[in-house]
């Protein structure tokens, strides 16, 4: 079907059944912005409960032992699955990957479609999960047997179920969205633009595409026999059937570590399109980016059991996975080191966009950091399901899942809406949101040091847990966390009331010189009337000699 | 870490070590990297600096900026791998010879320990079960056969430093030997059901005067209480072989 066919559609075709990649960019964006709103409110409910323990939540009531279980739980499967994925990969993969690589639409646009409904279904089967007899599914997003296989155990007939089904056909979703991103950027690349011309962030989202595609297999063959375990007894993890428990653990953390770069990699990316444009400079060491972030993905599938240090594996094989998960250390360090230096000798403007990604810089490295007191099996003993473990990923996921995205928003949005955002509310969001996020997990990484320990309702029945000043540092990262969530407020109100009032954006209106900016904001359908052709790589920036300090990929010489 | 939480075990020190080592190392290059990246942002802003320069990252010059801190830091990764296998294997790979054996069940939301009693033997007539109360005496080695009566649970003594997860169908075999006289706590590090933010148990650490005071105090119907659940237990099919 060509492009001109298409002139003419409903409201409907347009943007519910649409097969444009921008359209189902955006739902995949909008549907992750409203359950990151949920998730956000899942932690408001479970803090309140830590903090103030057998009080009444505003907005919430009382927050019973399960119900506190089944928001945890709730709340790390709706920010790994149905919010990190679908914005980092699906909404930004789909809306930018044909821009930046000069092409029409994705080259599968009916399996794009197709995966976005099947990833609203998933949403839709995991909100019900709330509403079935016995509750949602509480048993941790880990979803560890017997305890998941067994509702003698578990108490949540239904809602185990339910969230298995979910999170199944979440992965679907993905399989089908990778397909396309892998095929796309092999295939579609506009006349001109050779592997090492595409810009890093296609380049992360392909990798994290391979690497999921590549871990996914695995878990989805044990959520099948979990799902039989659960719903006809078989017994593939129940021990007194032959089974084994621990099975699951490897299958979830054979994907399950994966899954962090899976969400890493896009993030980087991310950053590295941004630090070039607001320091007018040339990204230093293209390929050392590349071929890191290959290795990274490569080896992240062989460290999943520093997962399980402590829980009944052989211990000899926790020496394997030592040297594994402590060797990962290094394309990551040189990652970062690679970003520091390209802001060397810059010319740094600090606008939203760049105070995000920069901010991604300062909280991974202590994210990054912390990660190794957990790789090592020695300090792992103690600090294994802590609450330092806790604060460490978190140092990890919101750089990569919140920060990094709003700084995809605040520097795309222009190309998304054709609008500017208000950069005063802009930086209001941006300190707000860094400044009360220190605040929440600097505490939890003393506390779990400590010995706090995680998915505890209320620590009054630890005795060595409940004194006075740890439940005072329980209480300043939960009001924390409520000026963190109130502070999304002007992040909202910039969003909606930008849409419409924010000055015009024009086709490239932060002189950057990868290939989104050189059609119309917002693109039309097609995204070019004449695709582009490419005669550089993305990020030639202050080239001497040139009066203009930037130079597009589609500029003749 | 002794500043936060005190140190009950014989390895306790071990992996305070290990902790302390790495927050040297770690801290040392995250300061370092921190440092790097704060100036670059404050000498670089655009008011100071309104012309960047050319710098592709390409040239062995340019890269080798990266590549001397990155080997620096694969040094630094060696020796922290080192000492983490080495106090993993004091730790979890070696069972020193035990002055004594408990065995720990695990299940929704109780802890059952049972003390070998007087005669130091499990599974005999003296035996000695409590429920989230464990008695040891401070300086002899301990061996522990823990087990699960129904999902994962995870035994944690934080002052120990120490955490072993009980599977259902498997007797894992540990060790620990106290060091501190006093009662601490024990906790279920894993999820383990709707109460498990409230499976507390408390160790208590006791002279050898002390303990057995505590062996005496003991009312008789405690003590065959214990005999009868071992005998059950050890006709259950289901329990699988041990392992370390």
């Amino acid at each position: 079907m060509s492009h001109a066919e298409h002139a003419h559609q409903s409201i409907w075709q347009k943007y519910i059944f649409s097969t444009d990649h921008k359209v189902i960019g955006l739902q995949y964006l909008f549907t992750g912005m409203f359950m990151a709103l949920l998730g956000g409110f899942f932690s408001y409910a479970f803090r309140m409960q830590m903090a103030f323990p057998g009080k009444d939540v505003p907005l919430w009531g009382l927050v019973t032992a399960g119900e506190y279980n089944a928001l945890i739980t709730n709340h790390g499967t709706i920010m790994i699955f149905w919010v990190a994925m679908p914005v980092l990969i699906a909404a930004l993969g789909n809306f930018l990957i044909p821009l930046m690589i000069g092409c029409d639409d994705m080259v599968f646009p009916r399996i794009n479609r197709l995966s976005f409904q099947i990833f609203f279904l998933s949403a839709v089967v995991l909100l019900a999960s709330f509403f079935v007899p016995g509750g949602a599914f509480a048993g941790a997003w880990t979803a560890y047997p017997p305890l998941s296989s067994n509702p003698d155990y578990s108490l949540t007939p239904l809602g185990s179920v339910l969230w298995l089904i979910a999170v199944a056909l979440e992965f679907v979703a993905f399989l089908l969205g990778g397909i396309n991103f892998i095929t796309t950027m092999m295939n579609a690349r506009a006349p001109g633009m050779k592997m090492y011309d595409i810009p890093i962030l296609v380049w992360m989202i392909v990798i994290a595409s391979i690497v999921f595609m590549a871990s996914v297999g695995p878990l989805v063959a044990g959520a099948v026999m979990l799902l039989f375990d659960q719903l006809f007894a078989v017994g593939f993890y129940n021990p007194a059937k032959g089974g084994d428990p621990i099975l699951w653990q490897h299958l979830f953390w054979f994907f399950g570590h994966p899954e962090v770069y899976v969400v890493l990699l896009p993030a980087m990316g991310i950053v590295a399109e941004i630090l070039p444009v607001f320091a007018r400079k040339k990204l230093f060491g293209y390929k050392t980016i590349l071929y890191t972030a290959i290795a990274t993905g490569t080896l992240s599938m062989f460290v999943w059991a520093h997962h399980q240090f402590v829980a009944g594996i052989d211990p000899r094989m926790a020496n394997v996975f030592t040297i594994t998960t402590v060797l990962i250390s290094i394309p990551i360090a040189e990652m970062v080191f690679v970003y520091i230096a390209t802001l060397y000798k810059g010319s740094i403007e600090f606008s939203s966009a760049m105070l995000f990604a920069l901010s991604f810089l300062v909280t991974f490295l202590l994210g990054g950091v912390t990660g190794i007191f957990l790789g090592a099996s020695a300090s792992d003993i103690y600090f294994h399901d802590t609450y330092f473990v806790l604060a460490h990923f978190h140092f990890t996921f919101v750089p990569i899942a919140i920060l990094a995205v709003f700084a995809g928003i605040y520097y795309w949005y222009p190309k998304m809406f054709g609008r500017m955002m208000n950069e005063t509310l802009g930086k209001i969001h941006f300190w707000g949101t860094i400044i009360t996020f220190h605040l929440i997990f600097l505490p939890l990484f003393y506390t779990g040091a400590a010995g706090d320990h995680r998915r505890i309702y209320n620590y009054d029945n630890f005795p060595d847990l409940a004194k006075p000043y740890m439940n005072d540092l329980r209480i300043i990262a939960t009001i924390a966390l409520i000026f963190m969530l109130l502070f999304q407020i002007p992040f909202l109100y910039n969003f909606v009331v930008s849409w419409k009032k924010g000055a015009k954006a024009g086709k490239n209106p932060w002189n950057a010189n990868t290939l989104e900016w050189t059609t119309e904001s917002p693109p039309p359908h097609g995204n070019w009337k004449e695709l582009p052709s490419v005669y550089r790589g993305p990020y030639e920036y202050s080239v001497p000699g040139r009066a203009s300090d930037f130079w597009p990929q589609n500029e003749k010489a | 870490m002794q500043f936060i939480i005190e140190r009950a075990s014989s390895f306790a020190a071990d992996i305070d070590f290990m902790i302390l080592l790495i927050a040297l190392l770690g801290g040392f290059w995250f300061f370092v990297a921190q440092g790097i990246l704060w100036y670059f942002m404050f000498a670089y802003r655009r008011s100071k600096n309104p012309k960047a320069a050319y710098v592709s990252g390409e040239k062995p010059e340019e890269t080798k900026w990266i590549h001397w801190p990155h080997y620096a830091v694969i040094v630094c990764d060696i020796v922290i791998i080192a000492f983490a296998l080495k106090i993993w294997f004091g730790v979890k790979q070696t069972l020193p010879p035990p002055d004594s054996t408990i065995r720990i069940v695990a299940q929704q939301w109780a802890w059952k320990f049972y003390h070998p009693g007087p005669d130091n033997q499990l599974g005999t007539a003296d035996d000695i079960g409590t429920v989230d109360e464990l008695h040891v005496e401070v300086n002899k080695t301990y061996h522990f056969k823990l087990e699960s009566d129904d999902v994962l649970h995870s035994f944690s003594v934080p002052v120990f430093r120490l955490k072993q997860d009980a599977v259902p169908g498997r007797i894992i075999t540990g060790w620990f030997k106290p060091t501190k006289t006093g009662q601490f706590d024990i906790q279920c590090a894993e999820m383990c059901g709707i109460a498990h933010g409230a499976m507390a148990a408390r160790i208590h650490i006791e002279s050898p005067e002390d303990h057995q005071a505590w062996v005496k105090s003991l009312r008789p119907d405690q003590v065959t209480k214990q005999n009868q659940q071992e005998s059950t237990t050890e006709q259950n099919p289901s329990k699988g072989t041990e392992a370390i």
